[in-house]
């Protein structure tokens, strides 16, 4: 006698010969069962057909085993990090004159929203998720030919653009891209690091001319974000503040000058 | 932590595939897979090593879903999964209907049967460990397959039927 529990290790390939024989011949003389049990394999076979280009898709950086693990020693030291960090950018404020509003976990409510610095945060943290986890094609022009990439861009953004040498990070130039950002164009050009960890800096036109320092964290996407001469400038990585604003600095010096 | 990393590392597109079909959504599903990696890490040291690697990562997933499942429900009102109202057939393209139908359906199901067919029938898990993944005995995981491939046939049944009649 054939039960359910066999039928369904018949549809899921698990029985041996001989009760697989059995079952067909079961099937075999009962036609609406057999027609059942068809479908149903068919259907089991379809769902992995559906589900298959999910299988394979390249894994994003962020769930790397080893990036996992490197952010899970960090918070051992976090604490006193997190004091340093918060002394540090206490005694940044206090000898530049930058000011530095926190917005954490995304859009705070007005007047704060409304300061150009979020714009210019917000479109850099959405360039960032966008791209950060692109395999195929993370930037438009690559590293190969900085040179004509940083001439288009600057001729797009109407302003000269650098690409800050954070080789002292670990950080390398990967490449960069054009994108629309407020009412013209923004650039964004791409850092990794030897554990394909990405940095991106952001540059738009932007009004104003406060040079406040702003850090937003959106998900895992810290940024700094300031205004400069009329233009916005953001970095943005997966990273704490702490490790993030000493990038931010030395982009913002590599762009001063 | 560098066996961790040797040996979870070839599992993680099974787990993406089982959390996207479980939340259809790519980033909660990328989420999701990393919050049980993070947790996997966490208590690495405590796991079974004799036990099977994939059905304990499948575990913590599962277990996390559920929870944030519960959590939305708690949060406001919800529809259940008998009351929502069938996805529109007939607004798809027709490339890939069939899958669209088949991942469609399957949304369908209680999160019970929808995790089991899911366990045994894409990620090729054993009876016995759909059973330690799920927390029920054996005898529960066959009963509710039966139970979740016949329904499941049904629904896409009744879309293919609703697809014709619109058709014509």
């Amino acid at each position: 006698m054939i039960g359910e529990d066999e039928l369904q290790a018949f549809i899921d390939d698990r029985l041996d010969g001989e009760r697989r024989a059995a079952v067909e011949a079961h099937l075999a003389a009962n036609p609406a069962l057999a027609q059942r049990v068809a479908a149903e394999r068919r259907q089991r076979d379809e769902l992995r057909a559906a589900l298959q280009a999910k299988f394979d898709e390249p894994v994003p950086a962020r769930l790397r085993i080893a990036n996992l693990a490197a952010a899970q020693r960090a918070p051992r030291a976090r604490l006193w990090t997190n004091i340093a960090a918060a002394v540090a950018i206490f005694a940044v404020g206090a000898t530049t004159g930058w000011f530095a509003p926190q917005v954490v976990g995304g859009i705070t409510p007005s007047p704060v929203a409304t300061a150009p610095t979020v714009g210019v945060a917000q479109g850099a943290t959405a360039a960032y998720r966008t791209f950060v986890v692109e395999v195929a094609h993370p930037v438009e022009v690559g590293v190969q030919q900085e040179q004509h990439l940083l001439q288009w861009l600057s001729k797009r953004l109407g302003r000269k653009l650098v690409a800050p040498d954070l080789s002292g990070f670990g950080y390398r130039l990967m490449g960069g891209r054009l994108l629309p950002g407020g009412s013209g164009a923004a650039a964004q050009l791409m850092y990794d690091d030897a554990s394909g960890r990405r940095l991106t800096i952001y540059v738009r036109a932007a009004d104003g001319t406060e040079t406040a320092f702003r850090f937003q964290k959106e998900g895992d996407a810290a940024t700094f974000a300031w205004i400069d001469q009329g233009f916005g400038f953001a970095v943005t990585a997966t990273a704490t503040r702490e490790e993030l604003l000493p990038i931010a600095e030395a982009v913002y010096r590599g762009f001063g000058s | 932590m560098a066996d961790a990393e040797a040996l979870l590392e070839p599992l993680i597109p099974a787990l993406r595939r089982f959390a996207w079909a479980l939340v259809r959504d790519h980033d909660a599903a990328d989420d999701l897979v990393q919050d049980t990696l993070e947790r996997a890490l966490q208590r690495w040291g405590q796991r079974r090593p004799d036990g099977d690697l994939r059905a304990w990562l499948f575990t913590i997933l599962r277990n996390l879903h559920v929870s944030a499942l519960r959590q939305r429900q708690r949060r406001g009102p919800h529809v259940g999964i008998d009351d929502a109202a069938a996805p529109s057939v007939a607004a798809r393209q027709d490339a890939g209907l069939e899958m669209q139908d088949m991942l469609a359906a399957l949304d369908q199901l209680p999160e019970e049967q929808k995790s089991l067919l899911l366990l045994v029938g894409v990620e090729d898990l054993s009876y016995d460990d759909a059973a330690k993944v799920m927390g029920v005995p054996a005898g529960t995981v066959m009963s509710r397959l039966s139970r979740g491939r016949q329904r499941l046939r049904s629904i896409l049944e009744t879309g293919r039927t609703t697809l014709l009649r619109r058709v014509k």
